[in-house]
């Protein structure tokens, strides 16, 4: 299926998805439920663009994240922007810091390259703590609107604006994956000093995957004040954003888009039910437990399990 | 291939220095490769020529001196860019796209190489029948949708040329790709090179086994201790003392 | 801002001290990561483990931490040992060392704090003992003896594992796996034996190393996090594989943090060692490229 052709029929997808749950769907708790899986899809994708793709493993996630929610808080203080406005706004400033950091430690290999990552992301948090204007260590209270803006419940709305935004990062995926951007990201995985004397020029194409795999995070996470109503660094920043973005693409599959899709809806759905059931600390046990498993017995996920690893690839 | 005589140098090093702390691997490197040579470049374990390969195509940064190519200036210019201005070289140790078929492994060098050179762009369709001429040439057409984990040393050396090749260089350094080959199985390799050198591409054939460079050498380069202490017509280079003691000790 | 000189002396005597500690706990990662080129993200959980473990014999059996660190120590070491031999099954064997191998560590570090935090919650936990309090005084320098206890067994544990890496058979042969794995081959030495005695050793280190934590500060769970960034920068700024260095580096980011955290306060101090970090990272020579 070509590029466009893609694009369209999920869209459609998409689209009948979100027409059927709001119509059908009564329970608000779905759609408090449905947005926080459809934010994990988005991580996981966007994670996977430098992780699966390229190679790279960036700790770092809830730089990107929390990011674009501080982005938003500090819109939501200065003048009252719709959100998706926001999300817009949260992607552009953690594109711009996906392009900085990647820049700063793409030199590195390998676990450095991870570890500067997890020290940007204590960077970033530090700063936020220290910042009084969108409330420091103390966190800042949001007050979520009733109504969304054109029928339903608010909830209902941020679920909408998820949904496309899942949308939007799938078929992104997708289109770097078959396009010659992700042959080359490819390359790159395999062996970097290779690519290179192939022609492919890896800083640049590394510096395009740090951003877009940011970006797509900032966004993300620009909604998350309106759904928490508070926000704080320590959430936020959790590490657990970055144990699940980097477990979901892992245990679905990081060779295509459809890997972080099946881990994040696998793991999103089961941390959903655990900390309704069980205990929320629990619940990030068994994620925990679940990477390690994964990574010892089936190192190439889910999508590796169906499916053998050969796949003959188009490209242009 | 006869060396027309008043052309320009194809590569020009002058001076190439480089190390690593405090041991210098190369001492102030000159070399000359005119074009459609053949060139023979021999040394001890530790002479330096693979570290001299990986200065001139921008893996290793040098020191000191200067390469240019074609007339460009190359100091300052990342590997990649050498690959596209048209510079070559096969590894040592090959390392394929282990995740992509031998037909991608040259789509690479052919989307992100040749088709990065001003001019006529090749369409998906070229790419795709390039690829399979080029892996038709080196004899590995029939596995071309394959993974490279199950080729033979001979086969990945093979395919290691052949991703050199999809990159339409004008100048190939073949780093040492005949190492640990049976004798039928250099033959069939040093047959290819002859047969790329034929064809107009400039060969710096870096290897151990004597046999071969000689036979295929128009001329021959010895680097010892990181200085290049030979450089000449082959027998002659050979019959140097310097490079006698070199290879036999004092 | 004045500066006053008091403070300051005081700071830095206080990021000595702290640096020391802090060697004893990069001690395990010097081996594990700049001598294997093994991973280990998660050495922060087995430090924790040990601070944990020490808490609750020290609060059931009031024994004394140190003393509970020490004996901890060959039971991790056996623990590490265990790891280690997960780790070779799964992934150097297979070659897939990098993404896996760190992906495997990852996991190992989160499922240590949640299982911390099942077993003894979250609240901070702390360990009683008759250094912990009292302090010594040379004119206006203070020394707290919760600190300086934990600084004298921390450059103990360090020199002598320096003794024993240079004098001990076992000890020379992890040095020559860090330098050259294929001599060792050659030799007939078996590297994933010696590697796996090394990596044992590693974590035992860290039993100590969390038993001295608890000491000078006490813990809770997500404590951890803030030691990989602290633990790789001593690493990396230490030159990876040399100890004395590993020390020097280990002093340099205590006496930084001290200093940050006395004249613009604590809020500031993880970022300095993460700060250290990239800017080590961004600066150092090929040695860490392509590693």
């Amino acid at each position: 299926m070509s590029a466009g052709r893609f694009w369209a029929v999920s869209f459609v997808v998409a689209a009948a998805l979100l027409v059927l749950t709001r119509w059908q769907i009564q329970n608000e708790y779905f759609f408090f439920a449905g947005y926080v899986v459809l934010q994990y899809i988005v991580l996981a994708t966007a994670w996977n663009i430098l992780g699966g793709y390229t190679g790279y493993i960036n700790f770092g996630t809830a730089a990107f994240f929390a990011v674009g929610a501080y982005t938003a808080v500090v819109l939501h203080k200065l003048t009252p922007v719709p959100v998706p406005v926001m999300i817009v706004a949260g992607g552009i400033v953690s594109g711009i810091i996906g392009l900085g950091m990647g820049y700063l430690t793409l030199r590195l290999k390998g676990v450095f390259f991870a570890i500067a990552t997890l020290a940007m992301a204590i960077v970033a948090q530090t700063l936020i703590v220290n910042w009084d204007f969108v409330g420091g260590a103390r966190g800042i209270y949001v007050i979520r609107p009733q109504h969304g803006p054109l029928v339903g419940g608010y909830i209902q709305y941020l679920y909408s604006l998820m949904l496309l935004l899942t949308w939007f990062s799938v078929a992104i995926a997708r289109t770097i994956e078959r396009s010659r951007l992700g042959l080359g990201l490819n390359a790159i995985r395999d062996d970097e000093q290779t690519a290179e004397a192939a022609g492919v020029p890896t800083l640049r194409l590394k510096l395009i995957a740090t951003t877009v795999s940011g970006a797509l995070m900032g966004m993300s996470g620009a909604p998350l004040p309106y759904y928490v109503t508070y926000l704080d660094p320590s959430s936020s920043f959790n590490l657990s954003y970055a144990v699940n973005s980097v477990a979901m693409p892992m245990i679905g599959g990081m060779t295509s888009w459809v890997g972080p899709i099946i881990g994040a809806v696998l793991l999103g759905t089961i941390q959903q039910v655990a900390t309704v059931t069980i205990s929320s600390a629990l619940n990030l046990l068994i994620v925990g437990l679940l990477l390690i498993g994964f990574v010892i017995v089936a190192p190439n996920g889910i999508v590796g399990l169906v499916k053998p690893r050969h796949r003959a690839r188009g490209g242009r | 291939m006869m060396i027309a005589a008043g052309r320009q140098p194809l590569l020009t090093v002058g001076g190439l220095t480089k190390h690593f702390g405090g041991f210098v691997a190369l001492e102030d490197i000159d070399l000359q490769v005119m074009p459609g040579e053949r060139l023979g470049l021999i040394g001890p374990n530790g002479s330096g020529k693979s570290t001299f390969v990986n200065c001139l195509c921008g893996t290793l940064r040098h020191d000191g001196g200067t390469i240019s190519f074609d007339g460009y200036r190359l100091d300052r210019v990342s590997a990649h860019q050498r690959t596209r201005r048209g510079l070559a070289r096969s590894f040592q140790l090959p390392k394929p796209f282990r995740s992509l078929s031998l037909l991608d492994n040259l789509r690479i060098p052919l989307l992100y190489a040749v088709n990065a050179r001003p001019g006529a762009r090749l369409s998906a369709a070229a790419i795709e029948e390039r690829s399979l001429q080029i892996l038709g040439d080196v004899g590995l057409a029939d596995k071309a949708r394959q993974l490279p984990r199950d080729l033979t040393q001979v086969e990945m050396r093979k395919l290691e040329l052949a991703r050199a090749l999809a990159s339409a260089p004008r100048l190939l350094f073949a780093d040492e790709a005949m190492a640990g080959l049976s004798p039928s199985e250099v033959e069939e390799i040093l047959g290819l090179l002859f047969r790329l050198n034929d064809d107009g591409i400039t060969i710096v054939l870096i290897e151990h086994i004597m046999r071969a460079v000689m036979s295929f050498s128009t001329r021959l380069v010895v680097l010892v201790a990181g200085r290049k202490i030979a450089d000449g017509a082959p027998d002659e280079a050979i019959r140097n003392p310097e490079v006698e003691r070199a290879y036999l000790g004092e | 801002m004045e500066i006053s000189l008091d403070l300051l002396v005081n700071a830095i005597v206080a990021g000595l001290l702290l640096g020391g500690f802090y060697a004893a706990v990069t001690l395990g990662v010097t081996i594990s990561f700049g001598m294997l080129d093994i991973v280990n993200i998660a050495h922060p959980a087995f430090i924790m483990l040990g601070s944990f473990i020490t808490y609750a014999i020290n609060s059931a059996f009031h024994l004394d931490p140190i003393l509970i660190g020490v004996t901890m120590m060959p039971a991790f070491l056996v623990l590490g040992m265990a790891v280690y031999q997960i780790y070779y099954y799964a992934f150097e064997r297979r070659g897939q060392e990098s993404i896996q191998g760190l992906a495997f560590f990852f996991g190992l570090l989160f499922v240590g704090e949640v299982a911390l935090i099942l077993v003894f919650g979250v609240d901070y936990r702390f360990v009683e003992a008759a250094y912990i309090g009292p302090s010594l005084h040379f004119g206006f320098v203070e020394l707290p003896l919760r600190m300086l206890v934990p600084f004298v067994v921390a450059l103990a544990m360090v020199g002598l594992l320096q003794l024993f890496l240079g004098r001990s058979f076992i000890g020379r042969a992890i040095l020559a796996v860090a330098q050259d794995r294929l001599a060792l081959q050659l030799m007939a030495a078996n590297p994933s034996r010696v590697k796996r005695i090394a990596f044992g050793i590693s974590i035992a280190t860290a039993a100590l190393a969390g038993a001295l934590l608890i000491i000078i500060q006490p813990v809770e769970p997500s404590i951890g996090r803030d030691y990989i960034g602290r633990i790789f920068a001593i690493c990396v700024l230490g030159g990876m594989t040399s100890i004395p260095g590993m020390v020097a580096g280990a002093m340099l980011i205590g006496i930084a943090e001290s200093i940050t955290s006395t004249f613009y306060g604590p809020s500031w101090s993880p970022a300095v060692a993460f700060g250290f970090l990239l800017l080590a990272l961004a600066v150092r020579p090929a040695g860490i490229l392509g590693r």
